[in-house]
């Protein structure tokens, strides 16, 4: 992990979301599905994203403008810099036979990355508005559906699924796809362990979600 | 000397920000492991923190078999910080812990405002604590008293050689559009700079009531906030929320209190020590 400030390429609207480019300077971009500390301004606490892209000198993260730490990070023009440490926690295993990517909503985040780490697998994405939905351009040979439909009901068997979503989709993946990678989310202070914040039950026991995942192998 | 804020920090997965100190503070230790509080833990406010997190650890046993000999490791000199629900807690504990001498200091922490069952007085678990062990005891106090000195006062004469101040105060944070707690178990303890006009009352109130050893910690973000705790009467610092947001504060934290000291003509912060009490007039509560 390495805490660099790096600089403000752009700021692009896509959809109802907001993709933040950075210069990369000597910050890894690590396997996707691993994620950042980005400081968001004004406030206390860095807010955790995972790389959404990682463009020649650069690192991409998409940002829902939801509370005031990512609506901060939506407004960072060109010219203002941010602090970034990273990247943490664990990634996707890509060593998969017939990867299918699954997403809802913000959790398509980490999915163009890793769709172009795996070149282009199929892809089904859920989201809850047509606006939201346009979040889907990032993900070549995606399937689309808006609520009510569900991205549950896209998923074709035989495949295997790295998904990264709400928890309920995370929950209903998990029923229905057996080894599936699933990246969850949870409030952080830190990303690096310090704070014990992240803790979620796994295998009935309260671990740090930044250290055992964010993803994990559904059981 | 600069130290963590106990549970602010894990050095067995950032050796390197654990190794930036000049000690290392673990998570509290109690007899049993203890899984901790459930999610949601910590809460962003507008000029703090919240956590919850209900004193998560391992428990003493697993600590001494595997925690411990990894801490040693590192090569940083170890305080164990300590908790428990009764005297007798404390007492084995730190009796268990006496053996180890790669262990410099135990820090009780007798101030928790994550956990149900409130500790015994500080004064009384300091005495159990004094019976079971030689190293130095540093009693990590809370500010939510009426009169923290007479706190201090009182563990000095049960047998304490230092105070860590402070530990955080109960909050809450409501989700503005449900009204409802945002931490699952309601309140947490606030940190952060929020805490710090009530950390230094602390500190300069238990300097001036004891005159003992402090590590004053609440709210520090910079090098500047740091000579204040000296100046209020900390001999050491310990940075807390701070290490959330920036795992190289330590590092520049120190360099940033060297310039501060200099800045004002001394040639080491040591000098700032107790500074603010010159004119005690002024410290003077009402």
């Amino acid at each position: 992990m390495r805490r660099e400030r790096l600089d403000v390429v752009a700021n692009e609207p896509v959809g109802a979301y907001t993709l933040l480019r950075v210069r990369r300077g000597g910050i890894d971009t690590g396997v996707p599905g691993q994620f950042f500390m980005l400081e968001a301004p004004g406030r206390l606490l860095p807010r955790p994203m995972s790389l959404c892209l990682a463009p020649p000198g650069e690192l991409a993260f998409l940002i829902d403008p939801v509370g005031p730490g990512t609506r901060a990070l939506c407004t960072l023009d060109r010219g203002e810099a941010l602090q970034v440490l990273g990247p943490l926690g664990n990634g996707f295993h890509l060593d998969v036979a017939r990867p299918l990517l699954v997403g809802g909503g913000i959790g398509i985040a980490p999915l163009p990355y890793l769709s172009e780490q795996l070149r282009h697998p199929p892809a089904v994405l859920g989201f809850r508005s047509e606006r939201h939905a346009e979040a889907a351009s990032l993900v070549p040979n995606a399937q689309v559906c808006v609520e009510p439909t569900l991205v549950t009901e896209l998923i074709p068997p035989g495949f295997d699924v790295l998904a990264c979503g709400p928890e309920p989709l995370l929950e209903a993946v998990r029923a229905m796809a057996g080894g599936a990678q699933l990246a969850w989310e949870a409030p952080m202070a830190c990303g690096y362990g310090a704070c014990y914040g992240c803790a979620v039950e796994i295998d009935g026991a309260l671990k740090r979600l930044c250290v055992e995942g964010p993803v994990l192998c559904a059981a | 000397m600069l130290l963590n804020a106990s549970g602010c920090l894990d050095a067995l997965v950032a050796p390197d920000v654990a190794r930036s100190l000049d000690a290392f503070v673990t998570k509290t230790v109690t007899p049993l492991p203890r899984d901790g509080n459930a999610p949601v833990r910590i809460a962003e406010t507008d000029v703090g923190m919240l956590n919850s997190i209900g004193l998560a650890n391992p428990g003493i046993d697993r600590f001494l078999n595997g925690s411990l000999p990894r801490l040693e490791q590192l090569g940083v000199p170890l305080w164990v910080s300590v908790g428990g629900f009764e005297t007798d807690d404390y007492a084995e504990l730190c009796s268990r812990l006496d053996d180890y001498p790669s262990i410099g200091t135990l820090e009780l922490n007798v101030s928790c405002p994550n956990v149900e069952a409130p500790a015994e007085s500080a004064a009384q678990i300091v005495a159990a604590a004094r019976l079971a062990t030689r190293k130095p005891l540093w009693a990590k106090l809370s500010p939510a008293v009426p009169d923290v000195g007479e706190v201090a006062k009182a563990a000095q004469a049960a047998g304490a050689d230092g105070l860590s101040l402070v530990n955080t105060i109960r909050g809450l944070k409501l989700d503005a559009r449900t009204l409802r707690p945002v931490l699952g178990p309601g309140q947490g303890g606030l940190s952060g700079p929020a805490l710090k006009p009530i950390a230094l009352a602390a500190v300069a109130t238990c300097y001036r009531a004891t005159r003992m050893p402090i590590v004053g910690m609440g709210g520090i973000r910079t090098g500047d906030d740091a000579l204040e705790f000296v100046a209020a009467g900390a001999r050491h610092v310990a940075i807390g929320t701070t290490l959330f947001s920036d795992p190289d504060a330590p590092a520049r934290i120190r360099v940033e209190l060297h310039a501060a000291a200099e800045r004002r003509g001394w040639n080491t912060y040591e000098d700032a020590y107790a500074a603010a009490h010159e004119e005690s007039l002024s410290l003077r509560t009402t």
